[in-house]
């Protein structure tokens, strides 16, 4: 089969598309077309969208989150309680806990996650100044919720070792079973850390 | 298009649109593979902690059309949750699944390649000694037919005066020829241990001078090997 070429300018799109995260060579494609078809206007409005979060949204100083200020929403909120921190990858773990309406603390954004497969070390997330943040905003807990994958476990191991401050509390989000499920389908890992982490619903505290 | 399935170590993984990874496998009969794991990121996923790097897994896979295949169904053969217990271990198993990456063209199938790492994990997952990668990537250079010399020069083939070690050689240099970087007689005696049937004896010494000798010498020489360094040791140095 013959490779069939797109004028300059479109495949400069389908390429420009096809590197952003989650947009495979084919949806660029699809992305690309669709964007063609359709009325100038939606190119423009699309384009202006970009231009202006870009320009406007950059990263919360304090905790780095998205922020179209310098410090962000929840930084500046002081109903929320300042002594107690949860530590997330990326601005897209904010909106998810944010979504379940049991945390009142603030964050910290990482920016990342270590990771000895791809070479990103410590240095290159914001452990630094979650550290400075510690000391210098009193805070005596900190929720260690990166993912429950091995790079954020090794990103919570090194938090951990890090964090070592008296008086300071450091928590890891629980793992368990995602609600709904069916126990068989559980994966060992995930269901022997679940027995592990069982709390008592009756009786005495078993013996440790 | 056909089914099928193998034992398999996962080497790493990569994401791949919104819930998608794709995941590098060293299969024993069919060597190194890539496999799209579906939805594998959702914490609902039928897939869970089993295609994460380190698993030791049966796995049941789509051949596709491309270079990439379907994994359809995976067992895990041995979980090892004490890999992801310390930083040392995390860093220990990552330091042999990349090297192993690197070692394995895709689709050639070595089972001993996939039985040594099999082997170095669990003793990592065990007690995890301070010299198991250095000791893994000299065993797997020699498994790999390019074992480093540590009994006679290089050069002149003199033995008992060995001062150096060539990297770019792969071999050990006599006082009388000298160069290479320079090797105390404790880690020569460690190498040759670790090619001469001493292994068990090896992986009992304790973190010291020594063991971190031949660690950093064992990696300057698969990074030689491989023609690049390794990620998961500048990590390992800066946690
Ligand atoms: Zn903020
Ligand atoms: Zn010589």
């Amino acid at each position: 089969m013959a490779e069939v070429a797109f004028a300059a300018a479109v495949q400069d799109l389908i390429d420009a598309l096809g590197r952003l995260p989650g947009v495979g060579p084919k949806s660029a494609q699809r992305i690309a077309f669709h964007l063609l078809k359709a009325d100038a206007e939606e190119s423009s409005r699309l384009a202006a969208a970009i231009l202006a979060a870009k320009e406007r949204v950059g990263f919360c100083e304090v905790c780095f989150n998205l922020s179209e200020e310098a410090r962000c929403e929840i930084c500046s909120d002081d109903r929320r309680d300042g002594h107690v921190v949860c530590v997330v990858e990326e601005p897209r773990d904010v909106v998810a806990i944010e979504r379940t309406r049991e945390f009142r603390g603030r964050y910290h954004v990482l920016q990342g996650a270590i990771d000895h497969l791809q070479g990103v070390g410590p240095e290159q997330l914001r452990i630094r100044e979650l550290l400075a943040r510690v000391t210098a905003e009193q805070v005596t807990e900190v929720i260690i919720c990166t993912n429950p994958n091995l790079e954020g476990e090794a990103t919570a191991l090194f938090l951990t070792k890090m964090l070592d401050v008296p008086g300071l509390v450091v928590s890891r989000i629980a793992n368990g079973l995602p609600v709904g499920g069916d126990l068989e389908y559980a994966d060992e890992l995930t269901l022997g850390r679940a027995l592990e982490g069982r709390r008592v619903v009756a009786g005495p505290a078993p013996a440790e | 298009m056909s089914l099928y399935r193998d034992d398999a170590v996962v080497l790493r993984t990569y994401k791949l649109g919104e819930a998608d990874r794709v995941v590098v496998l060293l299969g024993r009969a069919t060597g190194k593979v890539r496999a799209v794991a579906k939805g594998v990121r959702r914490t609902r996923s039928k897939f869970g902690s089993r295609l994460e790097p380190g698993s030791q897994v049966q796995v049941q896979l789509h051949e596709g059309r491309g270079e990439l295949d379907l994994v359809t169904q995976v067992e895990t053969i041995e979980a090892r949750p004490n890999l992801r217990a310390d930083m040392s271990r995390v860093a220990h198993a990552a330091a042999l699944l990349e090297v192993v990456d690197l070692v394995a063209p895709d689709r050639e199938p070595v089972a001993r390649r996939y039985d040594m790492l099999v082997g170095a994990l669990g003793v990592v997952e065990e007690r995890d000694p301070p010299l198991l990668p250095a000791a893994f990537y000299l065993k797997l250079l020699a498994a790999e037919g390019v074992a480093p010399e540590f009994r006679e020069c290089v050069v002149c083939a003199a033995v008992d005066t060995e001062v150096g070690f060539a990297v770019e050689a792969g071999g050990v240099r006599c006082r009388s020829c000298g160069g290479g970087r320079s090797i105390s007689d404790e880690a020569l005696a460690v190498c040759r241990a670790v090619l001469g049937g001493g292994l068990s004896v090896v992986l009992d010494l304790p973190d010291g001078d020594v063991t971190r000798e031949v660690d950093s010498l064992a990696t300057a020489i698969v990074e030689a090997h491989l023609e690049r360094r390794l990620r998961s040791v500048r990590v390992l140095h800066t946690t």
